[in-house]
């Protein structure tokens, strides 16, 4: 029932990445072994989803259109690593330690569809969380543990995670500010 | 002036001689009793009627309660137009619900609030809210005497403000089952405090006795747009309420009970909000509690509330 419910509300990545609660993130593509689903009572109903996954993660929230970036950006071009505003992606504005970073610090050079990490190592964009990480560390790990971020679906079966850029864009991550609600009306306005 | 040597006033139609005013007076009420339950009475009056002579919600056998949902799913759809149900959804066995908000994230924008009353079917007109979001100052800290909750910006967060929601805060040991006259209000094994609004009286003692104004009372009677109402109900949850009966927040037991998130939670746009299992080590619910800087409101009166707020960073 949840997991049903889970998957009508919001596109659950089946091939993101899965890990068990408080363990290293497991490589990508990687499924989380043989994990129960122990948090709660509420058993869930099929014996094979319920040793898959503790959550799954939200698509990245890209740009309609940009992605994949292979569309305009093919390997064997010849790639200037000197720091500077990019004119084509001049609505991208890096208000995130521009001072010391850009673009080709997270995105791949050679492999466009891809993010790297500080060691080279190249990950997807659904594992962008531990590029984040990186610099992030108490926040990667309190997002693990359910603390930081906002997560949905069931609090006893399957939890999705929003990524980090669901919330705070990779380039300007401070979160911006919303307009409120209507106030609730006054005692003596209320008939 | 006894009965007895009381000389009987001439009534119009009084009965044969010799009947008190007593007698008279007891035979038409049994006459009127007998006809509004026996004999040619329509479906309604025997709707009224049970509903009159109806037991507690603890009390009911289940054929009874299966016989008063489908009345209240019958009485609900003819009144909306449209299906719906009323289910009374038993709490999970080894679940104690706990809640926690991040007073750190909290921007204040009020989702919450109206998610709470599309999904729990809370009154339009007049306005019933369950969540209350206060503002007040960071430089006092949380200070309820100044609190602001009709604050009205352009954005938010407000520079030098930060937000504290407050509805029902599930206690332990609840002020507001504590002096209800008739027991319309209790808590759950799970740790829900309930209300059974064809059981409540409406004397808003309970609202009185609750220290965080988390209790509101139908005034009117309740208005909600057919094509708005949650048509997914529960007896004791989010039914639609009728006038004279109060209502809070129970943790959308509808959805919780399920295994899903409050709705509060699934709408909440910055995660401030957490849920869970406290009987679960592993829930996330405990590892902020063990973790992070927790307060609970008014700790002093001792009635050990599931709702804590939390400083995440």
């Amino acid at each position: 029932m949840a997991l049903l419910l889970t998957a009508a509300c919001r596109p659950v990545q089946e091939a993101g990445p899965r890990y068990e609660r408080g363990a290293a993130i497991a490589e990508t593509g990687v499924a989380g072994g043989e994990k129960s689903a122990a948090g709660g009572e509420q058993k869930v109903a099929s014996g094979e989803q319920a040793t898959r996954a503790l959550f799954a993660v939200a698509p990245p929230p890209f740009t309609d259109g940009i992605f994949p970036c292979s569309q305009c950006h093919s390997p064997t071009d010849k790639v200037d690593r000197t720091p500077r505003p990019v004119e084509f992606h001049a609505e991208i504005v890096l208000h995130h330690d521009e001072k010391n970073r850009w673009c080709l610090d997270c995105h791949d050079a050679r492999y466009r569809d891809k993010l790297h990490l500080a060691d080279g190592r190249l990950i997807d964009f659904t594992e962008s969380y531990r590029l984040c990480g990186q610099c992030h560390g108490p926040t990667l790990r309190n997002w693990k543990n359910g603390e930081h971020g906002k997560r949905t679906g069931s609090w006893s079966g399957v939890k999705q995670y929003l990524l980090c850029p669901s919330c705070h864009s990779p380039h300007s991550p401070h979160f911006k500010p919303l307009k409120p609600k209507a106030p609730p009306l006054r005692q003596e306005a209320i008939r | 002036m006894s009965d007895q040597t009381a000389t009987p006033m001439p009534v119009p139609e009084a009965p044969a001689e010799g009947y008190t005013r007593r007698e008279a007076l007891v035979m038409s009420l049994f006459a009127l009793a007998a006809a509004a339950t026996v004999g040619a009475c329509s479906a309604a009056d025997k709707q009224a009627y049970d509903e009159f002579v109806q037991k507690h919600f603890r009390d009911l056998t289940p054929e009874e309660l299966k016989d008063r949902l489908a009345q209240l799913e019958k009485r609900y759809s003819e009144q909306y137009g449209k299906p719906v149900t009323v289910s009374a959804t038993p709490p999970i066995p080894g679940v104690l619900f706990g809640y926690a908000l991040d007073l750190s994230r909290c921007i204040g924008c009020r989702r919450c609030v109206y998610g709470c009353v599309e999904e729990n079917n809370q009154s339009r007109d007049p306005q019933t809210h369950w969540i209350t979001v206060l503002e007040m100052d960071k430089e006092t800290g949380v200070d309820l005497q100044r609190a602001d909750a009709f604050y009205n910006h352009e954005t938010v967060p407000a520079p030098g403000k930060f937000y504290m929601p407050v509805a029902c805060q599930h206690c332990e040991n609840p002020p507001c089952v504590k002096v209800c006259p008739v027991q319309a209000t209790w808590k759950e094994p799970d740790g829900i405090v309930v209300i059974d609004y064809d059981w409540c009286i409406g004397c808003r003692c309970c609202i009185s006795a609750c220290p965080y104004g988390a209790r509101h009372f139908n005034w009117g009677t309740p208005k909600i747009p057919a094509n708005e109402l949650n048509p997914n109900t529960e007896y004791l949850g989010n039914r639609p309420r009728q006038r004279g009966v109060v209502e809070k927040c129970s943790f959308c037991l509808q959805r919780t009970r399920k295994g899903l998130y409050p709705k509060c939670v699934e709408v909440c746009p910055v995660g401030a909000r957490k849920f869970g299992n406290l009987l679960d080590p592993e829930s996330e619910i405990r590892y902020i509690i063990e973790n992070k800087r927790v307060l609970i409101l008014k700790d002093e009166l001792n009635t050990q509330p599931k709702f804590f707020y939390y400083y995440g960073l």
